[in-house]
Parts: C-alpha cells; sequence; structure tokens
C-alpha cells in the first residue's frame, strides 16, 4: 500500500482516455499506445491496430527503467517489420541496465512524432507534505540535467486548483511567448487529472509542442494505490509492475503466492542463495532490523534471504513457510557451515507458541540435512506465550540434536545475530 | 453509575501534554478487544476513572456495554453520535478512531467539528496520501494533534493507553508501563515500538511515554513532532528514537539538533540500513519506507544524526547499550534520580484464557455430540463437511448421522429419503396442511403458518408411524401370533395403528404402500416385522376390505425392520420410543406444508372465514 509505478504505456492511454474531460474537449490525444508483452500475438495486432503500419514507430521497453535512451534500449524512426524485428530480437532476454539485470519482456510501441530540439519541454508534478510541486524547465529531453537546480518550481498548497493564468505567471517565464497559453491550459488540465486520479508523482520529458497540440513523448508515472477505490473505475484495470531486475525464483514466487491465500503476510526475497546466513524474522520492522544488523556487523555478503512472516499465519502456512527456507539453505552444503536466525521483536498479540509449532514440524523434517550441514540455529522471540514456544522449539535440541540456541525478550533483539556471526568469523 | 470521590484531579494541560491520569476518549467503531485493554491499563495503571468515556459506533444503536474494570464490571455507553457524545461527555478530548481506511477520514472531519477533541488517533492503514494531506492541513488550523494513520497509537506510562498499544497486560506489566519512568519515546513502527518499551524498561528508570506516528508517507504528526513535545516537557529527561528510511523527517531533527533547539540526551537509530544490499528499489512494510534519494538512506541520516549530536549506535545491536549507557550518565550528575518500583495490581485472569491454559475446570452445562461447527471446517459427526459431499451421502446420509450417528449403508439412507418423498405431501385437506393454509390466508409469515399445521400432527394425524412399529414390533417380540395380537387388541378395546384406511383397500391398493414395500422387500436382508404384518393384514382384510396395512403402519415397520438390522435391538427399540420415526414424518411433511404456504401466498388468497351455514349453532 504506497506509491506504486506504472507502465507508461498505460499512463499515456489513461491521458488520452480521460484528459480532455478536465480540459473541457481541448487536448484530445489519440489511443497510439500499444503494449506488447510476453503473451502479445505479434500477428494480431496490425489488424487491431492499423495505424502500426502506416506510421513511422518509436519503440521503448516498458518496464519502469530510466534513461532507456542512454541504455541504447530505444528504436526511433522505424517501420513496423523494423520495430517487429527489434522487439522480438529483445523478448524474453536478458539485459543489464546499470547494475541491474533483468529480463525484458513488456515493450511501448507508438507513433514517432517529428518535431525539432527547441519544441521538447520539461514538465513534472511530485507529492510533497504542503501539496504538489510542479516542475518547468524551458528545454526538455534526455539531456535535461539536474532539475532540481534549474527548473522553475511552483507550489500546490493542499486543496488548492490553480488556474491556466496562475501557471503561465509562476511557471512559463521562460518559455516562448506564443506558446504560454497554450502551455499554461495543458498544465492546469494535466494538474486537475493528476489529482483527481490520485496520481503522486507524474514527469513528461519532454513534452512536446507541434502547432497547436501537445504531445507526452515520454511518461513516467506513479500512482497511490490506496486510492484504488475511489479511482478503481478511471484507472481500468491498471498494473503496478515490479521493479525492473527483479526475476523471481520459484521458491519467491511459491512464498508470493502463499501470501496472497492467507490474510496474513509471508514475504521472501532471496539475496544469495550461497551465503551462509539465513533469517527467518516475525515482523515487518524488526525483519529490516534483522538484515540491517547483519549488514551493519560486515556480512552483507553472507547475507542469504530477506523476508519476513507476520499476521498470526496459522500452523499450515507457518510450516511451508519455514520448509521453503530450510529447503533452500540445505540444497548446497558449505565447510564453514551456516546460521538460522529464527528472530522476532515482541510480538503484540500474534500466539508465540503456535505460529512455533509450525517452524517446529519444518525443522524436525529437515533434522538429518540441518544437523549434516553444520546448521547452528539461534532462536529469540518474545509476546504472547513465547515461554511455552522456546521451550517447545529448545527442545529438539535433546530430542534431534539440532543445533540449536534459545533466547527471551530478556535478550535484546539482535543480539543472536552478533553470537552467530561471531562464532562465524570473518 | 454513581458518582465517586476522585483524588486525580484534572489540570490545565500543558501545550506539550497530550495526555494525564484522568484524560478520557472516544473509541469510533465498537472494539471490544482494544477497549477492554485500554480499561485493563488503567486498572493496573491505578487510574481512578477508566480512559474510555464512550464507544461511537455509527452503525450501531445507542445503549450500554459492558467491560471489567480489575475485578469489577462498568458499563461503558455507546452512541450512534459523536456530537452527542460529546456533549454528554465534555471533559473528553481524544478520539481513537478504527474506522476504516474509507470511512476514517469521514471520521476525523467529524472530529474537526467538535472543538473539545484535540487529539485524533487514526488507527486505519491505506488512507489516500491526497486525502490525508487534506487532514492534516485543516488540523493544523484547527490546532489538533493527529497521531497515525497506520499505527498502533502510543502509550503514556501509568496514565493513558491507546487502543491495542503495548500488547497483552502481562508485557504491559513486564515493561513497567504502568508507572511513569523519564524517557520519551517515538518511532514509526507500532510492532518495534514493542520491543523499544522492553529495551527502554530493561536499560532506564522506565517509559514516561512512547508514540508510534505510523509509517505512511505523510503522518498526521511526525517525529519531529513528538521530538519537541518531549524537549519541552520537564518530565521527560532523555529521547530514544527509532527513525527509518526513506522520507526526510530525520533531517529536521537533524536541524533541531544544530540549532539547539533539542538539548536533551537522544538516542536515535534509522532502521534500513541493509537496503544497500538489494540491487533493486525494496518497498518494505510501511509505505514511507523507501529511499528516493541518497539522502534518504538510512546510512546517510544515522551518519548526519551522529554529526549533528545525537548519540547513534553502529547498528541496532547496540541500541540497548546507548540507552543504557546515556540513562546512567543522567543518573550520575543527578538529572534523574531513580525511584523504587511499585509493585503493579493484578488484572484476573480471563476465564478464557485460563481455561484455554488448563489452570481451571468447570462442568459443561450441555453436552452435544452429533455436529461441531468450531473447527475450520464443519463437522457432521465424525465427517467433515467436505467429504459430506465427496462422498455424495445424500440427504438420507446427513440425517443418519445426525439422528442415529452413525452412517448407514447406502439401502438404508435410500430407504429414509424414500420415506421422506412418500410422505411430503398428501393434499390440502388432511388437518395439517389445512391448518397451515389457514394460517396463511389469515396473513402470517412462513414459520407461524408451518407450525400452525404441524402442531395438528398426532395421534390422529401421522403420528400412526410410531405407534404401529412399537405396537407390531412388541407383539411380534412376545412371540403373538398374527390372531393372537388381533384378539388381544381387541379385548383391549384398541385400535392396531397402522391398520386401515378411509378410502383405500385391497381392491384399490395405496401406491404409497406398494412402493415402500417393494423398496423393503428388495433391498433389505430380512423383513420380519414387515412380513408379519402382512399375515396380520391378510386377517383384518379378511373381515373388512379397508382393513389393509396402511402408508404409516408400512414405514413404521419398515423403518424398524432397517433399525434393528443396523443397531442392536435394544437401541433400535430406543429410537423407536424417542419419537425417531414421527420426525421423519414432520420432517417429510414440513415440505409439502411450506409448499401449501408458498402457494396460497403466491395466489395471493385472502382471509379464510368460514361459512355460518357449515356451523351448527346450537343453543342449550
Amino acid at each position: 500500500m504506497a506509491q506504486k509505478a506504472i507502465r507508461e504505456a498505460d499512463g499515456k492511454r489513461m491521458m488520452s482516455r480521460l484528459l480532455t474531460d478536465y480540459t473541457g474537449g481541448k487536448f484530445p490525444l489519440k489511443n497510439r499506445y500499444v503494449t506488447i508483452g510476453p503473451d502479445t500475438d505479434m500477428k494480431k495486432l496490425t489488424t487491431k491496430h492499423k495505424w502500426l503500419l502506416k506510421e513511422k514507430l518509436v519503440v521503448k521497453p516498458d518496464q519502469l527503467i530510466k534513461r532507456r535512451g542512454k541504455s541504447n534500449l530505444l528504436l526511433l524512426n522505424v517501420d513496423w517489420k523494423e520495430a517487429e524485428k527489434w522487439i522480438k530480437a529483445r523478448m524474453n532476454k536478458e539485459m543489464t541496465v546499470g547494475k541491474t539485470t533483468g529480463i525484458l519482456n513488456y515493450f511501448i510501441v507508438e507513433p514517432f512524432l517529428p518535431h525539432e530540439q527547441k519544441d521538447e519541454y520539461y514538465f513534472a508534478i511530485t507529492s510533497v507534505l504542503e501539496g504538489d510541486m510542479v516542475f518547468f524547465y524551458h528545454e526538455g529531453g534526455v539531456d535535461v540535467g539536474d532539475i532540481d537546480a534549474k527548473a522553475v518550481k511552483m507550489l500546490i498548497p493542499v486543496g488548492e486548483m490553480p488556474t491556466s493564468a496562475d501557471f503561465e505567471k509562476k511557471l512559463l517565464g521562460k518559455a516562448p511567448k506564443d506558446r504560454k497559453k497554450l502551455l499554461a491550459d495543458f498544465f492546469e488540465g494535466m494538474y486537475k487529472f493528476y489529482a483527481d486520479l490520485n496520481f503522486a508523482y507524474l514527469e513528461i520529458n519532454p513534452v512536446v509542442v507541434v502547432g497547436k497540440d501537445v504531445y507526452p513523448l515520454d511518461l513516467a508515472a506513479k500512482l497511490d494505490d490506496t486510492a484504488g477505490y475511489m479511482c478503481g473505475k478511471k484507472w481500468q484495470n491498471i498494473e503496478f509492475p515490479s521493479p525492473f531486475g527483479r526475476i523471481r525464483t520459484p521458491e519467491e514466487e511459491y512464498i508470493d503466492m502463499l501470501d496472497t491465500k492467507t490474510g496474513s503476510s509471508l514475504k521472501l526475497t532471496v539475496l544469495n542463495p550461497e551465503g551462509r546466513i539465513w533469517t527467518m524474522v516475525a515482523g515487518g520492522g524488526a525483519s529490516v532490523i534483522y538484515a540491517d544488523t547483519i549488514t551493519d556487523l560486515g556480512f552483507m555478503d553472507e547475507m542469504a534471504n530477506y523476508g519476513e512472516y507476520s499476521g498470526n499465519p496459522n500452523e499450515e502456512f507457518t510450516y511451508l513457510y519455514a520448509k521453503t527456507i530450510l529447503d533452500l539453505m540445505t540444497k548446497k552444503p558449505n565447510k564453514k557451515g551456516k546460521y538460522l536466525i529464527v528472530g522476532g521483536g515482541i510480538a503484540n498479540f500474534t500466539d508465540v507458541a503456535k505460529t512455533f509449532t509450525g517452524i517446529i514440524r519444518a525443522l524436525r523434517e529437515y533434522s538429518d540435512k540441518l544437523k549434516k550441514q553444520n546448521v547452528k540455529i539461534y532462536v529469540r522471540r518474545g509476546g504472547p506465550n513465547y515461554a511455552t514456544g522456546l521451550k517447545n522449539i529448545g527442545a529438539l535440541k535433546e530430542e534431534l540434536g539440532l543445533d540449536i540456541e534459545v533466547y527471551g525478550p530478556e535478550t535484546h533483539m539482535t543480539n543472536i545475530v552478533s553470537m552467530a556471526l561471531k562464532k562465524g568469523g570473518k | 453509575m454513581a458518582a465517586k470521590k476522585t483524588t486525580q484531579k484534572k489540570t490545565e494541560k500543558k501545550s506539550y501534554e497530550l495526555f494525564d491520569n484522568t484524560t478520557q476518549a472516544f473509541i469510533y467503531n465498537r472494539q471490544v478487544a482494544a477497549t477492554q485493554r485500554m480499561l485493563d491499563f488503567d486498572y493496573v495503571s491505578e487510574r481512578e476513572t477508566p480512559s474510555v468515556a464512550a464507544i461511537i459506533n455509527p452503525t450501531g444503536r445507542d445503549g450500554m456495554e459492558k467491560f471489567f474494570f480489575g475485578p469489577k464490571e462498568i458499563l461503558v455507553p455507546v452512541y450512534r453520535s459523536m456530537a452527542f457524545a460529546a456533549k454528554k461527555h465534555k471533559n473528553v478530548d481524544v478520539l481513537i478512531s478504527f474506522a476504516s481506511f474509507r470511512s476514517a477520514p469521514k471520521s476525523v472531519e467529524e472530529a474537526f467539528e467538535i472543538k473539545q477533541l484535540k487529539t485524533i488517533v487514526i488507527i486505519a492503514e491505506g488512507i489516500p496520501e491526497r486525502r490525508m494531506k487534506e487532514l492534516i492541513v485543516k488540523a493544523k488550523k484547527l490546532d489538533r494533534v493527529i497521531i497515525g494513520p497506520a499505527t498502533v497509537g502510543g502509550i503514556q506510562a501509568g496514565a493513558f493507553k491507546i487502543g491495542n498499544t503495548a500488547g497483552t497486560i502481562d508485557n504491559i506489566i513486564e515493561c513497567k508501563l504502568h508507572r511513569a519512568g523519564s524517557v520519551g519515546f517515538v518511532s514509526k513502527s507500532g510492532g518495534l515500538s514493542n520491543e523499544a518499551y522492553n529495551i527502554i524498561s530493561r536499560n532506564t528508570d522506565g517509559l514516561y511515554e512512547g508514540i508510534a506516528i505510523g509509517g505512511d508517507m505523510y503522518p498526521g504528526s511526525t517525529l519531529m513532532d513528538h521530538l519537541m513535545r518531549y524537549e519541552k516537557n520537564p518530565k521527560v529527561k532523555m529521547i530514544v528514537c527509532l527513525g527509518e528510511v526513506g522520507g526526510m523527517d530525520e533531517y529536521n531533527i537533524v536541524e533541531a539538533l544544530e540549532k539547539k533547539k533539542i538539548k536533551k540526551p537522544l538516542v536515535i537509530w534509522v532502521t534500513g540500513t541493509c537496503a544497500k544490499a538489494f540491487t533493486t528499489d525494496v518497498q518494505f512494510g510501511h509505505a514511507g519506507a523507501k529511499a528516493g534519494g541518497d539522502a534518504e538512506t538510512a546510512d546517510a541520516k544515522n551518519k548526519a544524526l551522529k554529526k549533528a549530536g545525537a548519540v547513534v549506535p553502529n547498528s541496532f545491536d547496540d541500541y540497548a547499550q546507548k540507552i543504557a549507557s546515556t540513562y546512567k550518565k543522567l543518573v550520575k550528575d543527578g538529572t534523574i534520580k531513580p525511584k523504587p518500583s511499585p509493585e503493579s495490581l493484578t488484572i484476573p485472569m480471563d476465564y478464557a484464557k485460563a481455561m484455554k491454559e488448563g489452570m481451571i475446570r468447570k462442568p459443561a452445562s450441555f453436552i452435544s455430540t452429533i455436529s461441531d461447527e468450531r473447527g475450520e471446517e464443519l463437522y457432521y459427526g465424525n465427517m467433515p463437511i467436505s467429504t459430506v459431499f465427496k462422498r455424495d451421502i445424500g440427504l438420507g446420509g446427513v440425517l443418519s448421522i445426525l439422528w442415529f450417528k452413525k452412517l448407514m449403508p447406502r439401502y438404508a439412507t435410500k430407504f429414509i429419503e424414500n420415506v421422506l418423498m412418500v410422505v411430503a405431501d398428501h393434499g390440502p385437506a388432511v388437518s395439517g396442511a389445512h391448518n397451515t393454509i389457514v394460517a396463511t390466508r389469515a396473513g402470517k409469515d412462513m414459520i407461524s403458518s408451518l407450525v400452525s399445521g404441524l402442531l395438528c400432527i398426532g395421534p390422529r394425524f401421522g403420528g400412526a408411524i410410531d405407534g404401529a412399529a412399537q405396537m407390531f414390533s412388541s407383539a411380534y417380540d412376545r412371540g403373538l401370533t398374527p390372531q393372537e395380537f388381533i384378539n388381544e387388541m381387541k379385548v383391549k378395546g384398541i385400535n392396531i395403528q397402522g391398520i386401515g384406511h378411509r378410502v383405500k383397500s385391497i381392491h384399490n391398493p395405496d401406491m404409497r404402500v406398494t412402493v415402500i414395500k417393494n423398496y423393503a422387500k428388495k433391498n433389505f436382508k430380512k423383513t420380519p416385522l414387515l412380513d408379519y404384518a402382512l399375515e396380520v393384514e391378510k386377517l383384518t382384510t379378511s373381515k373388512r376390505d379397508n382393513l389393509i396395512l396402511n402408508v404409516d403402519g408400512c414405514i413404521g415397520i419398515c423403518f424398524a425392520d432397517m433399525l434393528r438390522m443396523e443397531f442392536p435391538k435394544e437401541t433400535a427399540d430406543e429410537y423407536i420410543n424417542m419419537g425417531a420415526l414421527n420426525g421423519l414424518f414432520v420432517l417429510g411433511r414440513s415440505i409439502g406444508f411450506m409448499g401449501h404456504h408458498l402457494d396460497q401466498k403466491r395466489m395471493k388468497q385472502g382471509m379464510y372465514r368460514h361459512p355460518w351455514d357449515d356451523i351448527l349453532y346450537l343453543k342449550e
């Protein structure tokens, strides 16, 4: 529940669908934005969108990637044949952009718009505590540079709706005279569009003016997804894609699936499957702190996963969650041994003994592997019924010979991390 | 409640104080558990008045709700209208809104209209940011304090607790939150604040006040707002804070430290230093927990805070040590004089909890053995409802389990279904159906009309099933020949139940009887009672044509045969004596009665009045 980025094509389609409603019919924008995803039938596209065969086209990946032009991910002024070839060459291929590697699988195709550099402007709105901040710069495009320093800014205080004249006066000092009115009208409409649809961020760079028409050439936007219950109808079937570069492992996808099945929360991100430090931590806040502590003590490279379970998941889900982690961590032995941190703060109302039964079941199932691979287990937890929970999990030491140490609220929450890591040595 | 002399006086609050031990709140939305937790806290804190003055339940009715205050029970008023509640309780200045994310903003706007509500707590998560910003601006204008959204709330030790803050009462006592210490705490996370109270209680003289502002991008009040209150409050001697990756709030703290606006010792740690371990953007649990730029990272914030003079640990791991050493310094220089901690009162354990933990026992007032709805799945006997359908045991199977406590074989459950089908209706003229129709036409509802018909069932209408089963099985068991049986009844002057029909006769057989009889003959392993009854019928029909084995008799006798195959004789007889067979008729015929009710309604039949000419009026 937060600000979530949307695809460029979705943002542009939303503009073409709704912007005229906010501008009294001005700025009609033809819906000529096609999304091509991994399941798109390319052959059928040209019958549905005949303009693809008539126009010169632009093709870009549409996966929340910044600075596509600089990463050679921009194809300009081509016909459909070339576009198709370009997309097919890249679809489902791995690609490294900056430091991030991911799979390309979504593209936007739109008509190429011939224009000159002087027709490009920078425009953005972003949510701030005091209201919304609008940015304008009279030169737009990829090379716009440090916009925070350069742009003209205009704060729209909470609850206010500026007129076209306000935009002209406060924002467009450096815009060409004959275009001020046009741009101001466009911005007035765009702000209404942005506010009413609960955008939290909207950047068009560049905005291009050709004659009396204004085009969004390149668009990036975030919606406040908590407003879904008010704006869902206007948003239509909007998708909030995960950021580029997250290739989900089957285990992560499995946990995602479990997560959607329960009212509780189950999260897993595998950072380094070869890592020696694995965590199984209760609580969103506590899990971050455990990961922090591993990082702060200098073991970032050994941290195998990030994740959390919270919201009182039942025994079955806790078991499946624990099992997934134990399975991952015992896939490959490591001579130096491994560490499992079963951590958590002091629960408010989660029955600790109850959630631990699921973890205990998984530990039993994997006890042979865990022993063979020298896995040292550290447990720390507090909250309702914690004493029983800790006693039960601690009993596995006697019963199965697992190497396990158990601590309650008298021990500082993250101390088990330093205990483990000190023994682990650098 | 009778007015009580109080020693805890309400005093004029300072601008930096939100609560004291006389503060009372309204709870918006009926939150029984949270309200009880607040009252439990009140009791162990030795408050004289409960901290909840009333519950606002906009969708309910005005009334009272019972709660515990320690070992005693008290009544808390419930109102539909917040404005009305405020008029009744002029001293209340806190609203704790448990409204959902959809209706929480409305509840806050409503509270804005009521001047006395100075502090408004929003528990809900997921309020749209644009909407929240509007509320923040309005609150500033009206000089109100908002805590939340997306928070558990906060606590002033020994004085006032918001909703579910600090978990169970055991935890509250363990963390010494029932009496005030000297530490002011503020964080975003509610879950971690509980952990922080534990740390503070173990390393200092305890918490003075703790607030969780909530994890949203635009919280109603910020870390800085509460830090400034603690700075101004002379009872707070040191401040502990937990920041978070994302947002710029911590830089206001840096500035306040640099400008000496915060002079009290401040121990602070910003969580999320692990973010650098991720190669892509990671959204942690909180909406605001995402670094938008280098300055918003936890590392940058921790560094800046340290530089500005805050006590910043190297990791969360030595957070406790830093708190302890800062506290010791204050004790050493005399700023804090530790006081002995008073024993807390104890809350009597809740009955349910004591039971669960096996500490008490009590004989049950009821016993039930046929079904159990308490688990994840409904059970009929030993069978989960999903299996009932998977095995397709039918209505007969369900009845078999619920009435006779075992799933009988298919021949038997099918027989049960056949019986229900056969008795389902017998036209509108029979007394029960007639009564149902008359009641329906008098404008009565389904249940009244049905019951009106069912109440006719007895010895003369429908009740012969039981009677026949009992009479025939008794005679058979005593070894009477059919003739002996008939003679015995004749001597006693009793009609044999299940024999005889008004219109049907040996030449004009009742098809219902034929159906039941044939099924039993074909599917039952043996039918000794039926065979016996047919011998009796031979004798009676030789006297008169219509003294046939009738439908009631046939059903009762076949059913007795069936029960005797499935159960020991004693058990089978017991079921018959308990009236199980009569139940079959009631159940089956209810279908017909309801049909008649619907039929009359459908045709919009008016009031029925019996015609005078059909009644013989006689005067004595």
